[in-house]
């Protein structure tokens, strides 16, 4: 319905004078105030029957809402939770999860859509000016809070006393310290723990993916294999992700004429090097290993690793090369570790040095 | 030996002599020749081979080198096995269309029949892994949450976990292996195909790689079910985040902008 369609005698008498404080420029005020714009009447406030329907429009919603509510239960627990449909733009999905998202998506919008529509054409829209107040205190209150503070500060005789002043001073900044204390119990200190792995001298290195213990021939130039060490089992074993988390090793096999650094060579074995999976700068498992070039790229902040060179950091934030761990056979002709790594792995640490 | 000797320049002397040295010379070749040569029945092979040794000469010498020992411009192919040949010609990736940080999948330029040919003979310049049967590779009876756990271990870390692919260094990259055959799958873990590390039978056992061409079947392929709908690339957490701030916000700020535009009052201003 257009203003149009309006019977003359409902439309508001003077409908372009403006309201609200009106006040021409003065000596103490040089600008106008030109107050508020005038009120504009809205459909449903000159005729019953556009109210009615705007009312009508809004209970439709909150009562869409409803239902969608409702159909949102019913989906749950009618739908059958394997059963897939395929729904243009989307493809196949499972219908229970479409059905809960349109449902749920529905009732949250015709809420939301209900309240709009209610605030805009029922509840009152008249425009209202609400004078700012200086936020200083009058005179008088100032005045009377100062006589009172020397009043209190001359009884309390706190500059006379100064042992009571430096003692107490002593007491409010000690206090906090207490939750400090507090937050220790958060965890034990870590102490040596992230100094050492499993590994150790004579412990062989196990394939994470048959569980058997590695040969030297086994591993063939340009392939990648992960190992942890002998004796670590995951079934049953509480402590198996913070073991693994330190002692995950990728090994590579290297041309021996390859290996640049001579540190690397020396704790190889036949060109086979062992090195912690553990990047140095947050602690992502890195093993995207390019066999090629020899490099290994983390796939958290692409800080990239030069196998060949004593798996130098040769791109990214990562701080420290990666440890490496010195392997050799033993008696039986298996991958053993002839030590623990020299250094702590995974990301630096406040002390680590 | 007197007699012998009394006949040494008898006229027929020469030739007696001739025909002993012969027979020696041959009975020693019959006895030390590799045997594989001296078999008849192996003209079949050898013919593929030939056929191979053509088609190689043709489309692959001129990077690999006359006899595949390989130039600055393609590495040697001896001992690479049949089995990298029918990947990488199989997949169309050879022969390469130009020098590049990786050579991409592409449409495939020869038969089957040519893939053999030249599988056989780049298998015949040195020992290498072979072509997979296809009970190795096909999923059927894998292991598929083995599979998982292996595919998590060894390949989800450039291949992303459901095989989406991702990127590496300098324009490298790990393929998608949404549509990869099993063999090619098998075959690459098997040879390690560019910059891709192998997985040899010796730390990898056959059974684990079909566990993981099993695993890669039930979540990126045809048959694979997906409740989410949508995946927009099963990238993760990145291209759904991108999607919900452009579009899901987008929407919102559209809707408001809707609402606030369109005036409530009777008369249009």
């Amino acid at each position: 319905m257009s203003s149009q369609d309006i019977p003359e005698e409902k439309l508001p008498a003077e409908p372009g004078a403006a309201h609200g404080a009106v006040r021409a420029a003065d000596e103490e005020n040089p600008f106008a105030d030109p107050g508020l714009p005038p009120h504009e009447h809205r459909i449903q406030d000159i005729d019953e029957r556009a109210a009615k329907r705007s009312e009508r429009t809004v209970a439709l919603l909150f009562t869409v809402s409803m239902l969608a509510t409702l159909g949102f239960i019913a989906s749950y627990v009618w739908i059958p939770n394997d059963k897939s449909v395929y729904i243009f733009p989307l493809g196949h999905i499972s219908a229970m999860n479409f059905a809960l998202g349109l449902t749920l998506g529905v009732a949250l919008f015709c809420i939301g859509a209900g309240a709009v529509h209610w605030a805009r054409t029922l509840m009152s829209d008249a425009e209202l000016a609400d004078e700012r107040h200086p936020i200083e205190a009058s005179p008088e209150v100032r005045a009377k809070v100062h006589a009172d503070f020397k009043q209190g500060a001359k009884e309390s005789a706190i500059g006379r006393r100064p042992l009571i002043r430096n003692t107490l001073l002593g007491a409010l900044t000690l206090v906090p310290f207490s939750g400090l204390f507090l937050l220790r119990d958060l965890g034990s200190l870590p102490h040596e723990k992230l100094r050492h792995t499993m590994w150790a001298k004579g412990k062989r290195l196990v394939n994470m993916n048959t569980n058997q213990p590695l040969r030297p021939e086994d591993i063939t130039t340009g392939s990648l294999t992960f190992a942890k060490p002998d004796g670590l089992e995951e079934e049953g074993n509480e402590e198996y992700q913070t073991e693994i988390a330190k002692a995950a090793l990728m090994i590579v096999r290297l041309q021996p004429d390859n290996i640049k650094d001579k540190r690397e060579l020396e704790w190889s074995h036949q060109g086979i090097v062992a090195y912690s999976k553990i990047c140095t700068h947050v602690g992502c498992p890195i093993s995207l290993y390019e066999q090629q070039t020899h490099h290994v790229l983390c796939p958290c902040h692409q800080s990239t690793f030069d196998l060949s060179d004593g798996a130098r950091v040769i791109f990214g934030p990562a701080g420290h090369a990666l440890p490496q761990l010195r392997i050799g056979v033993d008696s039986e002709g298996y991958l053993q570790a002839l030590g623990d790594f020299e250094e702590p792995v995974g990301p630096a640490f406040w002390e680590r040095g | 030996m007197k007699k012998l000797s009394a006949r040494r320049r008898h006229p027929l002397a020469a030739v007696v002599v001739l025909l002993l040295a012969l027979a020696a010379t041959g009975g020693l070749y019959t006895a030390f020749a590799p045997a594989s040569k001296a078999k008849a029945d192996e003209s079949a092979q050898s013919l593929t081979i030939e056929e191979g040794k053509k088609l190689y000469e043709v489309g692959c010498a001129s990077c690999h080198g006359a006899g595949g020992q390989g130039t600055t411009d393609g590495p040697s192919l001896v001992g690479v096995g049949a089995a990298a040949v029918d990947f990488q010609v199989g997949t169309g990736r050879m022969p390469a269309q130009q020098p590049g940080a990786q050579v991409p999948r592409k449409k495939v330029i020869y038969t089957q029949a040519e893939i053999d040919q030249l599988a056989a003979y780049i298998a015949s310049l040195g020992a290498g892994p072979s072509v997979p049967t296809k009970n190795q590779y096909s999923p059927e009876g894998a292991d598929i949450a083995k599979g998982g756990e292996l595919f998590r271990t060894n390949c989800a870390q450039c291949h992303n976990f459901t095989g989406k692919g991702g990127a590496l260094t300098h324009g490298k990259f790990a393929p998608d292996l949404e549509g990869v055959q099993p063999k090619h799958i098998y075959e690459a873990m098997q040879t390690g195909p560019q910059n891709m590390p192998s997985f040899p039978d010796t730390v990898m056992p056959e059974k684990a790689k079909k566990d993981i061409i099993g695993y890669l079947n039930a979540v990126n392929s045809d048959q694979t079910k997906n409740p989410g709908g949508l995946e927009l690339g099963g990238l993760g957490p990145v291209s759904e985040g991108l999607f919900a701030w452009i579009f899901g916000l987008g929407a919102l700020v559209v809707v408001a902008v809707w609402v606030a535009a369109r005036t409530a009052k009777a008369k249009k201003s």
